[in-house]
């Protein structure tokens, strides 16, 4: 999976954020995207080939296996990593639609394109809204989809064409269940960054404003 | 793997290091990080398929693999190296944090800024001193802390750092003792011994550099108070040519010379 992009988008998004964004974005880069890509694609490669049911009759591993694993862990992983990253890119356009509007008036109609103020915040808020959602909704995911975030040695699979109750063995169960606490971990992280950084905002600009009406009223 | 990236964060904060972290963050990418990318991963690539059981049992083999590799030694090192390379990024955060102080003050035409344009700022090399002394040192003290904590996990997990060519294993369901046999043991073993011995002597690094900044520390401290003694090196030696030249001058013409002062 070529994952320059996401890279290349978290390194331009960078440029944009508070210092907590800033916080967010290396936490990403570091604990999940490079965890995920240095270290979990390679414990789920052979997941499928790896998974052995006590039968021999043909089918059988293959219906369990769908059974058990509907989507991948790998897989959901890689989407929330997706999904997580792609609301920073309404600040990117937001920031780019100013500067045009700059270049097509031709005169300076903002203190600095980049700065969070006006629209620009409330797309930063949004994003951060959208950002701890779909964390949110992923883990929720994860939870129900597995019936908790442990990965089990073995499962019992009665689903046709298996004959009777067969015992199946995941493989990797121990290593794959250490990643996906690490996964969990770096998840909530997240979402305490992204809720520490929207407090934060509606702080700070909740104050600047009460201070703006407070001076005009003593003038 | 994408350690490319990696490299790219910590490249910028080689400049901020001093000589020992630089020599530190050498052996991090040739000898840990480009030996595990290049070398190690093909070792343990087939270590699941090639992890051989006799027994016909079906899922006796995954059980028993899962039972004595609950976490592959590869995965450990790359979370490691992960773990051990992070603690950098606070400095390069501290610098940012100063790079753009200084950028605000050069914006607001501050007369205290020294600076002739952003460029400069942008390439200026900061010295660890101050706040940036506190964050480098405290980032050097969690490297130490979880390389230590990554080797005692490794000894914990594998009793040892040798990887025995059979195993004996009778978790369900296999029906009794089976034998197990681990693919490329000694192979495993000197890798194992030389990502040790690697990180044993990164250990060695940071420990050198935390000793080198304390007694920085506490020298600096000694001659701060007042001491007349206390110019940079370069000057001292004006001085003392000067002085020497001035000897010369008052031997030659026999006058009284009045000794210079910075």
């Amino acid at each position: 999976m070529s994952w320059g992009f996401l890279r290349d988008l978290l390194s331009g998004v960078n440029k944009y954020s508070t210092g907590i964004g800033r916080i967010w974005v290396a936490v990403v880069f570091i604990f999940r995207l490079l965890v995920y890509i240095a270290a979990a694609e390679n414990i789920w490669k052979y997941e499928h080939d790896e998974f052995e049911c006590n039968i021999k009759q043909p089918g059988c591993e293959n219906v369990c296996f769908d059974h058990f694993f509907p989507v991948s862990h790998i897989r959901l992983w890689a989407l929330q990593l997706i999904m997580v990253s792609t609301p920073s890119l309404l600040v990117v356009f937001h920031v780019a639609y100013r500067e045009n509007r700059e270049k097509h008036h031709n005169q300076k109609l903002y203190k600095s394109p980049g700065e969070i103020d006006g629209g620009l915040l409330c797309t930063y808020l949004i994003s951060l809204i959208l950002k701890t959602g779909f964390e949110i909704v992923f883990l929720v995911l994860f939870y129900k989809l597995y019936n908790g975030f442990k990965v089990p040695r073995l499962v019992k699979c009665d689903i046709r064409p298996c004959p009777n109750t067969v015992d199946c063995y995941i493989s990797k169960p121990t290593e794959k269940m250490i990643f996906i606490c690490f996964l969990v971990a770096a998840s909530c992280v997240c979402i305490v960054l992204n809720l520490s950084e929207l407090s934060y905002l509606i702080f700070k600009y909740s104050i600047k404003c009460y201070l703006k009406r407070y001076i005009k009223k003593h003038q | 793997m994408d350690w490319g990236a990696l490299h790219t964060i910590l490249g910028g904060v080689n400049k901020h290091s001093t000589s020992i972290g630089k020599i530190w963050l050498t052996v991090l990418f040739i000898f840990r990080i480009m030996i595990l990318v290049v070398a190690a991963e093909r070792v343990w690539g087939d270590e699941q398929d090639d992890f051989v059981c006799n027994t016909l049992q079906p899922g006796c083999k995954n059980v028993c693999y899962d039972h004595f590799f609950p976490i592959s030694h590869i995965r450990l090192w790359a979370l490691q190296l992960i773990f051990v390379s992070t603690p950098a990024l606070l400095v390069a955060m501290h610098v940012a944090y100063w790079r753009h102080e200084k950028k605000r003050q050069f914006r607001k035409g501050d007369q205290k800024c020294e600076y002739k344009d952003i460029e400069e700022i942008r390439k200026q090399r900061f010295h660890i001193e101050g706040s940036l002394w506190w964050t480098y040192t405290s980032s050097i003290f969690f490297r130490l802390v979880f390389e230590a904590v990554f080797m005692y996990a490794f000894y914990f997990m594998y009793d040892g750092f040798r990887m025995p060519r059979l195993m004996k294993c009778n978790a369900w369901p296999c029906p009794n003792t089976v034998d197990c046999f681990v693919s490329r043991p000694t192979e495993k073993t000197v890798f194992t011994i030389f990502m040790i011995a690697v990180s044993s002597i990164c250990i060695l690094l940071n420990v050198a550099e935390l000793c080198y900044l304390l007694t920085k520390f506490f020298l600096r401290r000694s001659k701060k108070p007042g001491n007349p003694k206390h110019h940079p090196n370069h000057e001292t030696k004006e001085e003392t040519k000067q002085n020497e030249m001035n000897e010369l001058i008052s031997d030659s013409c026999q006058n009284t010379v009045i000794g210079f002062s910075s």
